[in-house]
């Protein structure tokens, strides 16, 4: 996976489209997720305020500690030394012991935040529509659920605490120094507005700097891994010098755009030291002058200059933070906005469970497009309960459609679906699709044991059941033939096995479920002729008694269906039995002769 | 690191160049305390205000001087580090698309895709980091001891009595804490990979209501990555307080040995001063020294990644090998060869083909048809027996002249973001009435029916087109430069029949002089070929044309006994 931890430039442009929110709002909403850890935050602010408070009385007891030691042999009052040295242990220790507790808190407090924010996210994700993930890059929300939520953990609990110690260290510096010497704090007069000025400029100018920085990254990390996935195919193709060329324009323009971010941001921190250095040098010349005129102690300019590079530190760090911040509400954005995605309608109010299943399946007049353009106007088609509904068409008639709005993936626009007399948006989700079982296109298999890809969907099985359908699906053997048999472990959704085993390997699965209805979706296509053959007398056993909607390019398939719709333009141009549509010699008569049309006719 | 640092030796003398800039930046920073004290010690007591004012002035002066020294050495840094990154990725990219399919089946995609990304970027920020903080940190360090020493021998043996406890405490701390941030990066990646294999497979997800259990699962994931993250912040966090205190004590202990000092008539309260500002020089510089490890360590552990690629060595050498009989286009002779090197994947595969003919090859799902196409691409070498292409053994036509000979057709082929011409063109520069001939030839009139035509939008891996179509676009795309041999592997299977059988027809008519071989399930592709391959466990079942093998061959005949009974 190369949405790695600290990858800057992750999140790639374009994804979930929608205004930009104030900034109010995602704050507001950030502070939520903090605010569950109310007391948490309490004890950290109490810890914060407490270990810097101790951290600055030190300089002041060194200073004390300096006054007691008088210039010239045998002048020092050793008491008064030992006293202040033994008090400033004291207060060490105990900062240090307040910030370790306090550091310790944040990483608890920041693991409860990253645990929450990917939990939501990703508790989110499940209940989004089939529609999302079919129309936004995986890889986009992948990068919000690793890196944006990163981002936004590390300033939450890093920044929030900077910042209030930042200001607890540069106003409690200020107090000390003012009690020291409230001459002596003039020369801040000069340093201070031209931190500011600097910072601002500084944040300026970097901020568009580092958004195309992330941009040009984010570009590059997307090409590499895009084109790593068609190695072979360049291979073959023999492209490798052009897409090599291709990669270095990105390369470059990433490396670039790297290059003037960071050109100027290196400038801070030099910056930050040369103004530490210059309020060094005033408190130096104006502490010696003062001290010439008895209006400040040697102790008390040793003090001051502590305090002044306590003081100076932060306002520059500031500028950071405040970058930072800007950094992780956009992230914050992003995670949002993925959050603000419209979750699956919820169940109807009352909606009933979907029980007894008969089968009987009808769709009336049933309208339904993606976007702008229809995919089906005004379908109908009914299955009485143990049917047999095959569905043809070329491709893109809007077959998938069809099976999408049984499993009510999708809501038709316009229409009614009815299972067994009663409409489905009167069932619940779970129990209408509880009722079907289904051999998709796309094999899915996950990263576990086979044992787990086989039971998947129905919970309690034993293990001689899963045998049993595996050996229905002619898949047992093979099984068999891995490494651990059913125990094997699937890596990365089964990569080391070929599409037509897969294919076997989720029609067992869907064996195993053994619910009333049945979709296959050409689920036989990638399969061998021998095997499809015997996987279609598993089948024809398990559509026993079972409404059966299926989808094949293969007529041998389908030829035995109880009915045949023929889908062209989103509508049923045909329907029948195989040899009334046979005789009626349409479109299903010319599909079904050109399988023996071989080209040279 | 020895492959890493090639890539900086070219860099070298710009770099010493930067890092002595760093060097005087640094040490013009470090004389600024001394000179407090010098204007403390000296001249305040004197009561000298022309001197002060001096004094002032050069350490004004040597603060500017820190300034610029250190933007322009910074800048240097960057521009090198840019420069070394560019190159490093430019030829790790260019070794990746060279590494023999074997090669890269050994690396694994995603580990070639975080090579590529997270591992270039830590050593680019290594190396950025170690330019600008490698010197200044050091120099800091030892800088600011060298100075303290000069100024008070004593008072810095003090000070220098912590450092060994700090080595130990942020040795131990960093060797730990690197170990368990990997342990943190593979939860992580575990929980990375199971988010993106739940969100592949939504629909049999929401179809099984498994919402609930995978839910539950990557809860456990969730849990345990933030539990081991919390466990290396718990530790790492503790090097500050840790550090912050050893040299807190160590600075109150200076202030103690100092009074002695003093009273002793050994050194003045103004020393102490400056000492104490030094004291925040080494302690900051030790906590750079720290961050600098960490850095190293991580950006180390990438270059070593990238560097095991980089080091592959070539596969596939193109080796001068006699020629054989040239009247035959395509020739098997004894071809076994496994993917593992332990049971043959493909076992003594016999066929040859003359100019214009078509080879059909059938069998069972996993019987080794896609690995003979594999084969006569070279993405393998056969452990025995030999493929030879106009006579020549594959092994010795170079590459280059090898891939020019072929159009083909991959199951699921790679299909990458940009537009259909683009997809099509596959980087070849066609022109366009190729692109134009090609989509009409493998019947995707699809294209010309969208407003858009070849400009049309592709997502990464066709997501936004149906299986016919990608298929369709794939074949476009062997088509379009004519090749001499086109290799299709089950490259239809997502057709109708019509679009199907028009299809081979265009195949016949545009494509006639054209070496085919095609892999399919369907009979109807593949039985008017020259010859048909029976495959079944790497075996040759069968070898003829359809009618022969429809007598002699009696798993042929089993597969066409079920897809031609339906006729009936």
């Amino acid at each position: 996976m190369a949405a790695g931890k600290d990858l800057p430039g992750g999140p790639r442009g374009g994804a979930f489209e929608r205004p930009k929110e104030r900034a109010g709002v995602t704050l507001r909403r950030l502070w939520r997720y903090l605010f569950q850890y109310k007391w948490m935050l309490v004890l950290a602010v109490l810890l914060s305020v407490g270990g810097n408070l101790l951290a600055l009385v030190g300089p002041k007891l060194s200073g004390y500690a300096i006054d007691a030691i008088k210039p010239g042999p045998g002048q020092v009052d050793f008491q008064t030394v030992f006293y202040f040295a033994a008090l400033m242990l004291l207060f060490y220790l105990f900062s240090a012991v307040f910030s370790y507790i306090l550091a310790a808190l944040m990483v608890r407090l920041s693991r409860n935040i990253v645990y929450r924010l990917r939990k939501d996210v990703y508790d989110h994700l499940m209940q989004l529509p089939v529609h999302f993930f079919d129309s936004y890059p995986i890889g986009n929300v992948l990068s919000t659920l690793s890196y944006d939520i990163d981002t936004v953990n590390t300033s939450l609990s890093n920044d929030l605490v900077q910042v209030l110690a930042s200001i607890i260290t540069v106003g409690g510096s200020f107090f000390m120094m003012l009690s020291i010497s409230p001459i002596l704090i003039l020369i801040f007069v000069v340093t201070i507005p031209a931190s500011i000025v600097f910072t601002k400029y500084r944040s300026k100018r970097v901020r568009p700097l580092y958004r195309r920085r992330s941009e040009k990254l984010g570009e590059l990390n997307g090409y590499a891994e895009e084109m790593t996935g068609g190695l072979k195919t360049i291979k073959v193709y023999g492209r490798e010098a052009n897409f090599q060329k291709r990669f270095e324009e990105r390369n470059t323009a990433a490396s670039q755009a790297n290059y003037e971010a960071d050109s100027f941001a290196c400038m801070a921190g030099p910056t930050v030291n040369f103004m530490s250095n210059l309020s060094l040098m005033l408190v130096s010349v104006f502490g010696a002058l003062l001290y010439m005129g008895g209006g400040i102690t040697l102790g008390g300019v040793s003090s001051f200059v502590l305090y002044c590079r306590k003081f100076s530190g932060p306002i520059n760090e500031f500028a950071n933070i405040i970058s930072e911040l800007q950094s992780a509400l956009a992230a914050a954005e992003r995670i949002f906005r993925l959050l603000d995605q419209q979750a699956e309608v919820p169940d109807a109010p009352g909606a009933l469970e979907l029980k007894h299943v008969r089968g009987a399946v009808e769709m009336q007049d049933v309208c339904f497009g993606y976007g702008e353009k229809p995919v089906l106007q005004h379908f109908s088609m009914s299955a009485q309960p143990g049917q047999t509904v095959a569905i043809v068409g070329p491709t893109g008639a809007g077959k998938t459609t069809i099976i999408n709005l049984l499993m009510r993936f999708y809501d038709p626009d316009a229409g009614v679906i009815t299972v067994d007399g009663k409409d489905i948006r009167s069932l619940t989700r779970a129990s209408l699709r509880r009722a079907y079982s289904m051999v998709l296109q796309d094999t899915w298999l996950f990263t576990g044991t086979v044992l787990e890809n086989l039971a998947y969907g129905k919970e309690g099985v034993s293990k001689e059941e899963v045998e049993a359908a595996a050996k229905a699906a002619k898949i047992d053997g093979f099984i068999r033939s891995l490494p651990q048999g059913y125990d094997t472990v699937l890596q990365d959704g089964g990569m080391e096995i070929s599409k037509g085993q897969k294919q076997l390997l989720t029609i067992a699965r869907a064996m195993l479920l053994d619910a009333p209805m049945l979709i296959l979706d050409e689920a036989t296509s990638n399969v061998d002729t021998g095997t499809e053959r015997a996987i279609q007398a598993a089948m024809l056993t398990l559509m026993q008694g079972r409404t059966c909607f299926v989808i094949a390019h293969r007529l041998s398939t389908i030829q035995n269906a109880d009915q045949i719709i023929v889908l062209q333009n989103g509508a049923a141009a045909e329907c029948g039995t195989h040899q009334e549509l046979m005789d009626k010699g349409g479109y299903y008569r010319s599909l079904y002769q050109a399988q023996f049309d071989t080209g040279k006719a | 690191m020895k492959t890493i640092f090639l890539y900086i030796r070219p860099k070298l003398r710009q770099m010493s160049l930067q890092l002595s800039i760093k060097f005087a930046g640094t040490i013009v920073e470090l004389l600024l305390p001394w000179m407090l004290s010098v204007i403390l010690d000296t001249y305040a007591a004197w009561g000298n205000q022309t001197m002060i004012w001096i004094w002032g002035g050069l350490m004004a002066l040597c603060s500017a001087g820190a300034l610029a020294g250190n933007v322009i050495a910074n800048r240097m840094a960057t521009r090198i580090s840019r420069d070394i990154t560019i190159s490093l990725r430019r030829d790790l990219f260019q070794k990746i698309t060279l590494l023999s399919a074997r090669q890269e089946d050994a690396f694994t995609t995603p580990s070639l895709i975080s090579r590529l990304t997270s591992d270039t970027y830590n050593v680019h920020q290594m190396i950025d980091r170690m330019q600008r903080l490698g010197v200044r940190a050091p120099i800091l360090l030892l800088g600011g001891v060298t100075v303290t020493l000069s100024l008070e021998p004593v008072l810095t043996l003090v000070l220098l009595t912590a450092l060994p406890l700090l080595g130990i405490v942020v040795s131990f701390v960093s060797r730990k804490g690197i170990r368990l941030y990997t342990r943190t990066q593979e939860a992580l990646d575990r929980l990375i990979c199971r988010a993106q294999e739940s969100m592949t497979g939504i629909r049999v997800i929401q179809a099984l209501s498994k919402t609930g259990y995978e839910k539950a699962r990557f809860d456990a994931d969730n849990r345990e990555a933030a539990n081991r993250e919390c466990t290396a912040g718990l530790l790492m966090n503790l090097t500050n307080p840790v550090m912050n205190l050893v040299l807190n004590t160590g600075l109150t202990l200076v202030i103690v040995v100092g009074a002695f000092r003093v009273n002793n008539g050994d050194t003045q309260p103004g020393t102490i001063i400056a000492f104490l500002s030094y004291f925040t020089i080494i302690l900051n510089a030790l906590m750079m020294v720290s961050r600098l490890f960490v850095m190293y360590s991580k950006g180390a552990a990438s270059g070593r990644r990238i560097a095991e690629v980089l080091d592959t060595p070539g596969e596939m050498e193109t080796l001068s090998l006699p020629v054989a009989n040239q009247d035959l286009h395509i020739e098997f002779e004894h071809v076994s060869f496994s993917y593992a090197k332990r049971k043959n994947d493909i076992e003594d595969i016999n066929f040859s083909l003359l100019p214009g003919e078509t080879l059909g090859i059938i069998g069972p799902t996993g019987s080794g048809k896609s690995t003979l196409l594999r084969l006569l691409l070279r993405l393998y070498d056969p452990d025995a027996g030999v493929i030879r292409i106009g006579g020549r053994d594959v092994r010795s036509i170079p590459m280059k002249e090898l891939y020019t000979m072929f159009g083909t057709v991959f199951q699921n082929d790679f299909l990458h973001t940009g537009t259909l011409g683009d997809n099509i063109d596959f980087g070849r520069d066609l022109q366009a009435d190729q692109l134009v001939y090609a989509a009409k030839a493998a019947q995707a009139d699809f294209i010309f029916s969208r407003k858009e035509g070849f400009q049309g939008n592709m997502a990464s891996r066709g997501a936004n087109f149906s299986g016919g179509q990608k298929q369709r676009i794939l074949l476009a795309r062997a088509l379009a430069n004519h090749p001499q041999i086109l290799l299709l592997d089950d490259s239809s299977s997502a057709l109708d029949y019509k679009t199907d059988a028009a299809l081979r027809r265009a195949l016949a008519k545009e494509f006639g002089g054209c070496t085919k071989i095609i892999v399919a399930q369907r009979i109807s592709s593949i039985r008017h070929a020259n010859h048909i391959l029976v495959l079944e466990e790497g075996h040759t079942v069968g070898y003829g044309t359809h009618e022969t093998l429809l007598q002699v061959c009696p798993a042929y005949r089993e597969i066409a006994r079920i897809q031609t009974e339906e006729v009936e």
